[in-house]
């Protein structure tokens, strides 16, 4: 099983400029620990104090909101792509 | 801190000079822009800023732009409204409307962000502009887009209200239909600003042109005679806005041109988008995202930006926040037009109808000064009145077919001279 993850700017700095990763991952949780086992400079901006993925990380499966398809449950899938987008912008009022 | 203002994390602090960038390298939190208030001190005075433009730019000090810059894009001073027709239905004595139905030059709120937002486009030399919208931030982007010659790509919502659309396009913008809701333009808006060198002012240019935002609270302080309310009614869609009107009372009193008080802070939304309102309501910190479903479209964010910081206003503040449904919105759109002569758009109706809650459950006073903030015009919503009024058989244009139409109307016998 292979899923892809794309890696947003703000992360290159930490990864030395990879942008993309292809991951054997089942889950978010093992996501996470792949690309800190990838990329040990990123773990301190990945995480809080508190241990947590910081809270203004998002994660989209296929352009869905991993959190409507069972946020840390969901088990990827074969060809998933995976993208990671830091500090959503957008809206105002 | 060497400039007037300057972008800082939200979360770790960190400093980042002025730069169009809107995401932290440390710890990925969204930046905002500081301004050095000891320096603002002489010129954010209440005589320069009366003696300023009427419009926004009369608080030109305290919005991120350069101090030599000249505005080309006025919005902004919209009138602020005594309430009493509407306040005698709902409870409220002390009732404002911040009337942004008659924004220029958009009729919405969103051209006071993006004069802001424009203005560190052309700073930071994009020829190019853009936003994911959902309607009258697009319609704001194109028309100041025009007016100064930058090239603009809007993205918006396939389902968008036609007015919205056409409010766009007619100023030659280059407006795109996403086949999905605005979290889905959002998204893609972020990966199209990290692959194309251009101005996105709610991505890159975010901090600036969200600070824009803070020019409602400067003129509602300035048009109740240099004081601040008892309570504030924000409509929420990315949770903004109510955290930009807070921030304009805290500077203005930082710099001694209010006195101190506390302001209750309270958050609008629809029903069916509501995952701020859900988080104050439930006394969580974070946000659970929604898919929206409500005809209050410009406020159907399932994954507000700021929806972290709004609660934490909201709650700091002793306030509140409530979401109304599709029903009451409509009512509310009626109910402010047919009292107090504003015709809004749906986000105005959640506006209304959650400040009318307000009253009816206590949470705001009879006698408290209180301002419910009206964000957009209805004439570009008008879909949702379809059906609402009776379209009535012609009447002759004879008097007596006029005075017999009366009488049924009214059941009342009418003289004919």
């Amino acid at each position: 099983m292979s899923v892809k993850v794309v890696l947003p700017n703000a992360f290159q700095k930490h990864t030395n400029n990879v942008k993309e990763i292809e991951t054997t991952a089942g889950t978010l949780p093992d996501l996470v620990t792949d690309l800190e086992g990838r990329f040990p400079a990123l773990r301190q901006h990945l995480r809080g104090e508190d241990g947590q993925v910081r809270k203004f990380i998002n994660f989209y499966v296929n352009e869905e909101d991993i959190r409507f398809l069972g946020n840390e449950k969901y088990q990827f899938q074969d060809g998933d792509e995976v993208l990671v987008i830091p500090s959503i912008a957008g809206g105002c009022c | 801190m060497t400039t007037a203002y300057e972008l800082r994390c939200r979360e770790c602090g960190r400093a980042y000079g002025n730069q169009p960038l809107s995401i932290c390298e440390d710890c990925f939190s969204p930046l905002e822009v500081e301004f050095d208030l000891e320096r603002a001190r002489g010129r954010f005075t209440r005589e320069a800023i009366t003696a300023g433009p009427l419009n926004m730019w009369r608080y030109k000090a305290l919005l991120p732009v350069a101090e030599d810059y000249v505005p080309t894009t006025p919005a902004g001073m919209t009138p602020l409204l005594s309430a009493p027709r509407l306040g005698a239905r709902i409870g409220a004595k002390n009732l404002y409307i911040k009337n942004d139905a008659v924004c220029l030059p958009t009729l919405s709120f969103k051209d006071r962000v993006v004069a802001v937002a424009l203005a560190n486009a052309q700073a930071f030399g994009f020829d190019t502009v853009g936003c994911s919208s959902t309607g009258n931030l697009a319609n704001a982007v194109a028309a100041g887009a025009a007016r100064l010659g930058l090239k603009t790509y809007i993205l918006v919502p396939a389902d968008l209200e036609p007015a919205k659309i056409l409010n766009t396009q007619v100023y030659g913008a280059t407006l795109v239909r996403i086949d999905g809701n605005y979290d889905h333009c959002n998204r893609l808006c972020s990966q199209i600003a990290e692959k194309y060198n251009w101005g996105f002012v709610n991505v890159n240019l975010r901090p600036y042109y969200a600070e824009g935002s803070k020019s409602v609270g400067f003129e509602i302080a300035e048009q109740l005679g240099w004081r601040l309310p008892d309570n504030v009614v924000v409509p929420m869609a990315g949770g903004s806005l109510i955290t930009k009107i807070k921030k304009a009372f805290r500077e203005l009193v930082a710099l001694g041109l209010v006195a101190d008080k506390p302001v209750k802070f309270f958050g609008a939304q629809a029903t069916g988008c509501s995952p701020i309102s859900t988080a104050v309501k439930a006394g969580a910190d974070g946000i659970e995202p929604q898919r929206p479903n409500t005809i209050a479209r410009s406020l159907a964010i399932g994954n507000p930006a700021d929806g972290p910081y709004a609660i934490k206003a909201i709650r700091e503040s002793g306030g509140w926040a409530e979401d109304v449904s599709d029903v009451e919105i409509v009512s509310a759109i009626q109910e402010l037009a047919e009292t107090e002569g504003v015709f809004t758009e749906t986000a105005g109706g959640v506006t209304t109808a959650v400040t009318a809650r307000l009253y009816a459950h206590g949470r705001i006073k009879p006698g408290e000064l209180t301002v419910s903030c009206i964000t957009g015009n209805g004439l570009k919503t008008t879909d949702v009145l379809n059906g609402a009024y009776e379209q009535a058989v012609p009447v002759k244009p004879k008097m007596t077919e006029f005075a017999a139409w009366l009488d049924e109307r009214t059941g009342e016998l009418v003289e004919v001279a």
